[in-house]
């Protein structure tokens, strides 16, 4: 027979639609609004996964989004989405699940094998396990353990699935949608405040949608519910959003929620994301998140079968699902028996329901009573038998003192327990809520507020339906009162029936067994038990922060909803502390498991980072370039021809640059204007150098300290007029520098009248360098007299490029004639493309950053970052002619006179030169005296840049040595792997010593 | 992420707008040359770090990009009082009273 669990009649699904669906391979029927776990109930599947540790069977627990047991795999699109959770997944036709962490298969698992093993797997065992020996960390325990632990597998694929976000504002956020959450929108909004209203389910209304005995108004609670919902849906200031997770509380009222937008759907239009990130930032907000029902700490409280006596209710009431046909009712509190007489009354066995308590108020006794139901006060669960679903139970006696004797057994095919409320706490939580301990009721309930933000309803520990809306109602029109200064009269709806109900207990229920071989589950998802925490107790863990890591329990995918209060009272016994010293752990976001898809959003692929594309982007791309990123910038690194190596482009590119020209791609120097009658007094005081003195239309080399006296950027300056600096940074430092001026402009010497604008993005810089610069440029260049004498090495004019304006530089970084056109960056593709047609007929190259790398450490100039790393001082790196030395004072200028800074022994800039010319030292390396230095031996220095260099015809480095500016002529060691490198130390310089080439 | 109101834009504006700028009030000395080495590694390195109620810089930096000071709670992470660069630095101990701390 079809779905043996489902009743005649009731409950919101639509028995017209029939659902197909798979679990593990063999189909099955539901109807549309089940969820997965309804349908498998329905279909007499409780054993839905194996647990964490123990591979043990399990099966739904709850019917809610703490479900620790029934996580799914759900096949879509030829992938597989892990760790589900069934009570969350919306059936829908086709759908395909599959069970998770079981081999070969569900109903046999070889991994159980850790069940009967389990005297191993103490709590700590990790800790313990793992502590020796240290190779069999990486070789035996973490892949053995890693193949028989976890939950589910992650896909294999990329996500194909799409993922969105939005901002949103409001004046009330309302999160949970149950009668507080209800009542607490309809009175915000009637203010005509903004009101978002969110619920993690698929249909708003909570618990009223499993709530049969009580009214409201005169209506079932579920078609108030949704007479309700439409209320609010048609009222143009409310924001309904079902299928939505309120999943992390941050600071000044902003909360994060995840909106599963089609995951539901068969079908989903393919113009529509996944999920959904809201980023809400309320004024005022509204907590509605109700409460959890505990589970009760008996010995095998976990086989398949064992359920929530609230979620069995939920299946009944709201799925027309009965959990067994022969039900026992394990409890403490009054609520289970509700359960029990649901399900009675839909011709269910009730084969006992057995509380705890001595007493049991007098009404549930005379209901039972008239339904023939045996109920067997002061008694526990003592043991229960079933593997793969629960065949039975032993019930045992609790005397006064304690003792436990046994009380016969009952058979059965459900147990459903209840162990009392737990408010959910952990969004006011999230928000630094501080909770405090409420002795009456047992529980921690929310505190002051940090936010702006009030609880209402149950998780604020208030119980009965009637109380409940009431208090939403008045939490509703004191959010909106406080976010709108607005009050309006609501008439509130009064609830009939339905009462609070009493009891519950907290932590592990005495038995008769023998403590050694009990299973208690304190939380189901990490395989804790009672034994666990008691253990980690005698072991000296004091602190629950300890316990719960020492543990892992509370640190499963529920977040300790259904875990922590059991095992904070299993804790606080075994300390002999009572348990509101021994505090709570930190809820922490995510409430429950998200996406990384969710946090992404569409942060991926393209659009994780921009992508920076220069002037000669698309040239270099038809050119066969090979890219290298540098920060977010595309830059040519060098242009291979007929497969050539890198070595052979770069040793190509440098020679032609050095015997005719070369082309190369400036423009992601970083460049800032520096206007005002201020401008050269704000560089003297910015930079080492003096600027005052500089002529328009010359450049200067200028260095950039920090106040510690370290180099932080250098660059070219020219002056353009008087009042005007073109400056130019290193490509990775232009927001810094640009940022340090402002810094200091704005906050130390506001008195200089001096503007600064980045220009980076304004210019395009092209640059040419070679003996042959001037004989390409000029015949596109007018308006300026290139001649030598003219415009020499260190000029800057203003000129037209092919009737397109230009800043024209003569500067160089080869070593070479050279000239940087800067043209408005829409120009500058024309230029580039114009210059490499040019080059072309002189026989030049187009060269990258490997050889601009080369071409400049030939000459011994340096890379800031990489000769430098922000503890290198001007005069380590040669430079001390580069500080103006009658400024009274300039960025750096105090810090360079620091002692360390002065003293003997520092590293300075050298050159390194291998006995053996074709080795090329490793960047990075260290510099030793002796070949072979004994252990703990400190390096005299390090390698900072290694090429072949073509025009020495040899390897060439550079190097930051110990005094190595005594050290010409002297040899020194690399210790590589290989054995020693030999080296000599010599200048900084390796062609053209005398710079005559960079004047033709 | 925090809500920041700019006083130059008066506007609020989420953290993703400004860049903290360490703490306030550390002008850099009219005449570094005549400080001892100690009262120069003070300016450079030395920073109160308050667990509490505690005066630092802020930048709007992608909206007007003006250099402002704030009095900032670092545990509750509350903007007590928000000022101008160059306006003088407020009393901690009463906005921190203020704020029932
Ligand atoms: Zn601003």
């Amino acid at each position: 027979m079809s779905q043996p669990y489902r009743t005649e009649k009731g409950g919101q699904i639509d028995r017209d639609r029939k659902i197909s669906f798979t679990f593990d391979g063999e189909r099955m029927e539901g109807y549309e609004c089940d969820t997965l776990a309804s349908a498998l109930l329905a279909n007499g599947v409780h054993l839905v996964g194996r647990s964490f540790k123990y591979h043990r069977p399990r099966g739904i627990l709850t019917a809610g989004s703490e479900e620790p047991n029934a996580l799914v795999g759900i096949y879509r699109k030829g992938d597989q989405t892990p760790n589900l959770r069934a009570t969350q997944v919306e059936l829908y036709d086709g759908l395909e699940a599959i069970s998770q962490n079981r081999f070969p298969s569900l109903s046999f698992d070889i991994g159980a094998v850790n069940d009967l093993l389990s005297p191993l797997f103490p709590s700590g065992f990790y800790y313990k396990t793992f502590m020796w020996p240290k190779a069999f960390w990486d070789r035996v325990y973490e892949p053995v353990i890693r193949a028989a632990a976890g939950l589910g597998k992650p896909p294999k694929n990329p996500d194909h699935d799409r993922y969105a976000n939005l901002y949103a504002h409001c004046d009330v956020l309302v999160i949970g949608a149950g009668p507080a959450g209800l009542a607490a929108a309809l009175a915000a909004s009637e203010t005509g405040a903004r009101v978002i209203l969110c619920d993690e389910q698929a249909s708003l209304g909570g618990s009223l949608l499993s709530e049969t005995t009580a009214t409201i108004d005169g209506k079932q609670p579920a078609d108030w519910a949704e007479d309700t919902v439409a209320d609010l849906a048609a009222r143009d200031n409310v924001t309904l959003l079902p299928r939505t997770t309120a999943f992390g509380y941050y600071a000044q009222n902003f909360v994060a929620l995840a909106e599963r937008v089609t995951d539901h759907m068969a079908d989903p239009d393919p113009a529509l994301p996944r999920e959904r990130l809201w980023q809400v930032r309320a004024k005022e907000v509204v907590i509605a998140a109700g409460s959890i029902e505990r589970p009760m700490v008996f010995p095998e409280n976990d086989r398949p079968g064992i359920l929530m006596a609230g979620a069995a209710r939920t299946y009944l009431n709201r799925y027309g699902v009965k959990a067994g046909q022969k039900v026992l009712v394990a409890t403490a509190c009054d609520t289970a028996w509700q359960a029990a007489f649901d399900l009675a009354d839909n011709g269910v066995e009730i084969a006992a329901i057995a509380d705890t308590r001595k007493i049991v108020p007098e009404a549930l006794m005379t209901i039972a009573e008239a339904r023939n139901i045996k109920v067997r006060t002061g008694c526990v669960v003592t043991a229960t038998q079933g593997r793969k679903r629960v065949s039975g139970a032993l019930l045992g006696h609790v005397s006064s003192t304690g003792a436990v004797s046994s009380a016969g057994d009952v058979a059965c095919d459900a147990l459903l327990m209840s162990g009392g409320w737990t408010p959910t706490v952990s969004l006011y939580s999230q928000s630094r809520g501080k909770v405090v301990w409420d002795e009456a009721s047992g529980n921690f309930l929310p505190g002051a507020h940090p936010q702006n933000e009030r609880s209402a309803g149950a998780c604020r520990g208030l119980y009965g339906l009637n109380a409940v809306l009431e208090d939403g109602y008045a939490a509703g029109e004191d959010a909106a009162k406080s976010a709108t200064g607005k009050s309006a009269k609501c008439t509130y709806a009064v609830a009939t029936g339905a009462h609070a109900g009493e009891g519950g207990t907290l932590g592990d229920l005495p038995n008769d067994r023998d403590a050694s071989r009990v299973k208690a589950f304190v939380d189901y998802q990490n395989d804790v038990t009672a034994k666990d925490v008691k253990l980690a107790v005698r072991e000296g863990m004091h602190s629950i922060e300890h316990i719960k890591r020492y543990t892992t329990t509370g640190m499963a995918t529920d977040q300790g909803r259904l875990s922590n209060m059991n095992a904070l009272a299993i804790a606080s016994t075994a300390l002999d502390k009572p348990l509101p010293q021994v505090g709570l752990t930190t809820f922490r976001q995510p409430f429950t498991p998200t996406s990384f898809g969710t946090f992404a959003t569409s942060s991926r692929g393209d659009f994780f980072d921009p992508v920076r594309k220069t002037p000669s982007h698309q040239w270099a791309v038809d050119n066969d370039v090979v890219f290298e990123d540098v920060g977010q910038w595309k830059r040519s690194r060098y242009f291979p021809k007929d497969g050539e190596d890198m070595h052979g482009a770069v040793a190509r590119e440098c020679q032609v640059v050095r015997e005719k020209v070369g082309l190369f791609d400036g423009s992601t120097l970083g460049k800032i204007e520096v206007v005002g009658p201020d401008a050269a007094e704000f560089l003297e005081r910015m930079y080492t150098n003096p600027w005052k003195g500089l002529k328009p239309g010359r450049c200067r080399y200028g260095l950039m300290l920090n106040d510690a006296g370290f180099i932080i950027d250098d660059g070219v300056i020219g002056r353009i007029a008087e009042d005007r600096f073109h400056v130019t940074t290193t490509t990775g430092g232009a927001a810094h520098v640009f940022a340090t001026m402002e810094d200091y402009l704005q906050t130390e010497w506001p008195d200089l009248d001096v503007w600064v604008t980045s220009t980076t993005e304004q210019y395009a810089v092209i640059a040419l360098q070679g003996p042959l610069a001037r004989d390409a440029i000029a015949p596109f260049i007018s308006g300026i007299d290139l001649s030598p004498d003219a415009f020499p090495h260190m000029s800057v004019a203003t000129g037209t490029f092919s009737g397109v304006p230009c800043r024209l530089f003569r500067i160089s970084f080869t070593g070479e004639i050279g000239f940087e056109i800067n043209v408005p960056r829409r120009h500058g593709t024309m230029v580039w493309d114009t210059m490499a047609a040019e080059i072309e007929k002189l026989g030049g190259v187009v060269y990258g950053t490997e050889t601009m790398h080369v071409l400049r450490a030939e000459k011994g100039y340096i890379i800031v970052g990489q000769e430098t790393d922000g503890t290198v001082t001007p005069d380590d790196v040669g430079m001390s002619w580069a500080i103006g030395k009658k400024k009274k004072d300039f960025v750096g200028k105090r810090g360079l006179a620091r002692p360390d800074l002065i003293a003997e022994g520092r590293k300075q800039l050298v050159g390194l030169l291998t006995k053996d010319p074709r080795i090329v030292l490793e960047e990075g390396a260290q510099v030793t005296k002796v070949p072979d230095p004994a252990k703990g031996t400190s390096a005299e220095g390090h390698v900072t840049s290694a090429y072949h260099s073509p025009a020495a015809g040899r390897s060439i480095a550079l190097a930051m040595v110990k005094d190595g500016r005594a050290l010409h002529g002297k040899t020194l060691y690399i210790p590589m792997p290989g054995g020693a490198i030999e080296v000599e130390v010599t200048e900084p310089v390796f062609v053209d010593k005398e710079g005559g080439r960079l004047n033709g | 992420m925090l809500l920041i109101e700019c006083p130059y834009c008066g506007v609020e504006r989420p953290e993703l707008e400004f860049r903290c700028g360490g703490e306030a009030h550390i002008a850099r000395p009219e005449d570094p040359s005549g400080k001892t080495d100690e009262e120069w590694a003070e300016f450079l390195y030395m920073r109160t770090n308050t667990k509490g109620v505690y005066a630092e810089r802020w930048r709007h930096i992608h909206g007007c990009g003006r250099f402002f000071n704030a009095v900032r709670d670092t545990v509750s992470d509350k903007f007590l009082k928000i000022y101008k660069a160059g306006e003088p630095m407020p009393d901690l101990a009463s906005l921190a009273k203020e704020a029932g701390k």
